[in-house]
């Protein structure tokens, strides 16, 4: 019950911003960077109230969303996994860490497992090279990654959620 | 004093920092210790992290690789017995193992990072912070600014290397009642972690050297383009701007001297071609980062078409430092066209991979070795790949070339932000090439042809290259394609996309006609191109390999020799790592 009620405040703050931010110039981007944090994803209806709001053509919002690589329009897991596909990740071997996070997961990049707990998307850098091969799992990287130690992190991130619930 | 300092950058908490630093914190209150705890930015030694350091009555001590468990025991040992672990110190007045990576660095634009907490607006004040501004805004005109700058040869870090006193001076120019100055902190080329670095551990310097900035070319809004993939660089910079306003150095009339500054951050959303500038420009106007055609340049008509300078974050962190210490104290480092230092960010097969930053005309062989430690596992230097997607790669027999923005442009890579990555005798170079086509072809915004198809055609040709399906005429083709698309693209993207393979091919060419005529692989990394095999009086049927092959192509029974099923083999190489006994050979 909570977490409906805390959903509800979410898209009741974005709602707020969009109608002041809505008409500032240059508001597009970060009002569906809002969209995204309170949704999880930009879901149809929004573009249509951002369309209306801060009167946007519906194919420029379309636009901004497809150009950039953040934006999603399907709803992702609870927890986003970042793999690093940057150049020092690339030449320390992150293909394994990848073969291992999808062996242990079952899915593939830009999928989502089934039961909605983990996406695994591909970044171009985490900015943590110097101990590549890395991932990040939401806001919290980890380094010099082995794919025993990777599947090792999933698990206790897993347990450590699974608790909190 | 005493105080306990440990290193919180992003590259800290991926090693496991924060634990770290929950146990010290714990174990300070358990004892009731009095000590202060603090966190700190990216001390650059990235390769020890954990670093945690202690400073006890001016002395110092740098513990490296700490763990929760070696942090209780150096409370125990060191802080209440006063006995330092030697064994764990890297750095201290008696401990001198990281002499050759620190010895010969000259630490300008890091001077604070690893040094300060990011966090604390008055460590940076004390550690000569807002000095520079002050000094500006009280005794310097506009010109006198820009003249420093000019003087002191500092050159754009970004990427391009344009004089950035010129820069300012175009934008000072350009009429209008109102400018922007923005910090260009995308960082875009994966392999490099200078800005990220230098966000996180000093804040403070880059707003600094943006007031400065924005005062020299009569700005009064300044906004700082981060990319979305830095949160905890995000957090810092918020945190600054709050501090800065609180204490009334951002804001209107700063300092009562009538100079008005508001500052403000906008977040990227994934998208390299946002680091050219123009590109930029119309993501923070909310369209999709599109490049144009410059002139007119954004001295002239850049956001909202009004004047508009931007500037790398290692830029803007030098500025506070030049008007400080003066012009010559900047040019006398360096070499003739390129004065200063510069923060590269070392990576790939290097030993000690972290931040160097060096004064400019250091050989390649001084940063990979004498800094860097040499190759990990002790493996034969290759290459350094300079400059990202739109650098290139030099070979190791260049190695004694000295770094400066014109010595880098002349072997066809760049200098670009300073992102170093080593590459040994196990990187492929086609593979490399393939890597940077893959990232470029993905990340063109699809405005000119050239760079939207012939990035594509190119990757197609390096794809059937490694997968064993070239032929001898594809190395021309590569060439010819390459030389097409950086004259008929409109922005650096595809005007720089062919350097990394132009560089492959001028200095490892018989790679390229290894795996086009012989169809092998030299370095051993292209899957069409290998096999993996049991080396059978080497297996002890220890059944590791067979446990952690994800595609269960592996049979054997314990303590009998395995075999390894081609037909269901991915070419993980997960055996290969797994094996505790060379039992696996790639043909
Ligand atoms: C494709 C492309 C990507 C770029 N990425 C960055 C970047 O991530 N960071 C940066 O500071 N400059 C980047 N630049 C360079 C900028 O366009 C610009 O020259 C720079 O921000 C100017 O600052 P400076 O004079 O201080 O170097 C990029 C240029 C191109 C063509
Ligand atoms: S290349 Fe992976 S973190 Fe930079």
């Amino acid at each position: 019950m909570t977490e409906i009620s805390d959903l509800d405040k979410e898209v009741k703050k974005f709602e707020e911003k969009l109608r002041i931010d809505g008409k500032k110039r240059g508001a597009l981007m970060s009002l569906l960077q809002a969209a995204q944090e309170t949704y999880g994803y930009i879901p149809k209806e929004v573009i249509y109230k951002i369309n209306e709001e801060a009167d946007v053509p519906v194919a420029d919002i379309y636009g901004v969303i497809t150009f950039y690589a953040q934006f999603r329009m399907e709803p992702m897991g609870k927890n986003i996994i970042r793999i690093c596909e940057g150049t020092a990740c690339h030449v320390n071997n992150a293909k394994n860490i990848l073969a291992s996070i999808e062996n242990e997961l079952k899915i593939k990049v830009n999928e989502t497992s089934e039961d909605g707990f983990f996406t695994l998307l591909s970044v171009a850098c985490i900015g943590c090279c110097s101990l590549a091969p890395v991932i990040m799992i939401n806001d919290e990287t980890f380094g010099s990654l082995t794919p025993d130690k990777t599947v090792k992190i999933l698990n206790q991130f897993k347990k450590k959620e699974g608790v909190k619930k | 004093m005493r105080e306990i300092k440990v290193g919180l950058g992003t590259c800290g908490i991926s090693a496991g920092g924060n634990p770290v630093f929950q146990t010290l914190k714990d174990e300070i209150e358990k004892h009731k210790i009095t000590i202060d705890l603090k966190e700190t930015g990216c001390m650059g030694m990235c390769y020890e992290e954990v670093l945690v350091e202690v400073v006890d009555n001016g002395k110092s001590f740098l513990y490296s690789k700490m763990t929760s468990d070696k942090a209780k025991e150096m409370i125990s040992k060191h802080i209440i017995d006063g006995n330092p672990i030697e064994d764990w110190i890297v750095k201290s007045e008696k401990i001198t193992k990281e002499e050759s990576f620190l010895k010969t660095q000259k630490r300008i634009v890091l001077r604070n990072c690893g040094v300060i907490d990011p966090g604390s607006i008055d460590e940076y004040i004390e550690h000569d912070g807002y000095k520079a501004i002050e000094k500006v805004l009280k005794g310097y005109s506009q010109e006198d600014v820009i003249d420093i700058i000019k003087d002191s040869g500092l050159r754009g870090r970004g990427g391009g290397g344009f004089s950035t006193g010129m820069k300012w001076m175009f934008a000072n120019r350009a009429k209008s009642e109102k400018k922007f100055i923005i910090c260009n902190a995308d960082e875009g080329d994966p392999g490099a972690f200078m800005d990220r670095s230098v966000l996180e551990g000093d804040p403070h310097a880059i707003l600094e050297g943006m007031m400065i900035a924005a005062f020299a070319v009569g700005a009064d809004e300044g906004i700082l383009y981060v990319r979305a993939e830095y949160p905890k660089a995000i957090f810092r910079l918020k945190e600054a701007i709050e501090k800065c306003k609180q204490k009334g150095l951002l804001g209107k009339n700063i300092l009562n001297t009538g100079f008005n500054l508001e500052m403000r951050i906008k977040e990227g959303a994934g998208a390299f071609v946002c680091g050219e500038e123009t590109a930029l420009i119309a993501s923070i106007e909310g369209k999709r980062g599109m490049p144009k055609f410059r002139p007119p340049f954004p001295a002239n008509k850049g956001l909202w078409d009004e004047p508009t300078n931007i500037n790398n974050v290692e830029t803007f962190a030098n500025i506070p430092w030049i008007i400080l210490n003066g012009a010559k104290a900047y040019n006398s480092l360096g070499t003739e066209k390129s004065k200063g230092t510069k923060v590269f960010a070392l990576a790939g097969k290097i030993k000690k991979s972290g931040l160097a930053e060096v004064p400019m005309g250091m050989t390649i062989k001084e940063i990979v070795f004498d800094i860097g430690g040499g190759i990990k596992d002790d493996k034969e230097f290759k290459a350094v790949q300079m400059g990202g997607p739109s650098g290139g790669c030099i070979p190791a027999s260049m190695s004694d070339l000295k770094i400066d923005y014109d010595e880098i442009n002349k072997t066809g890579a760049i200098m670009g932000s300073g992102g170093m990555v080593v590459l040994d005798e196990t990187t492929c170079m086609v593979d490399v090439a393939k890597f940077f086509l893959t990232f470029t072809q993905n990340e063109s915004c699809g405005k000119c042809t050239f760079c939207r198809i012939g990035t594509k055609r190119m990757l197609e040709i390096l794809t059937r290259i490694t997968e064993g399906k070239g032929k001898i005429e594809d190395i021309d083709l590569l060439i010819d394609l390459s030389n097409k698309i950086k004259d008929s693209s409109l922005c650096g993207l595809g005007q720089t996309a062919p350097n990394p393979v132009l560089t492959t091919i001028k200095y490892f060419r018989e790679e390229y006609e290894a795996h086009i005529i012989d169809k092998k692989c030299p370095a051993k990394k292209c899957p069409a191109l290998i096999t993996y095999k049991v080396v059978e009086d080497k297996c002890i049927g220890c059944t590791l390999c067979a446990r952690n092959c994800p595609t269960n192509t592996i049979d054997g029974n314990k303590k009998e020799v395995h075999f390894i099923n081609q037909e269901g083999c991915i070419k993980c190489s997960l055996c290969f790592s797994s094996c505790k006994f060379d039992a696996i050979e790639i043909i």
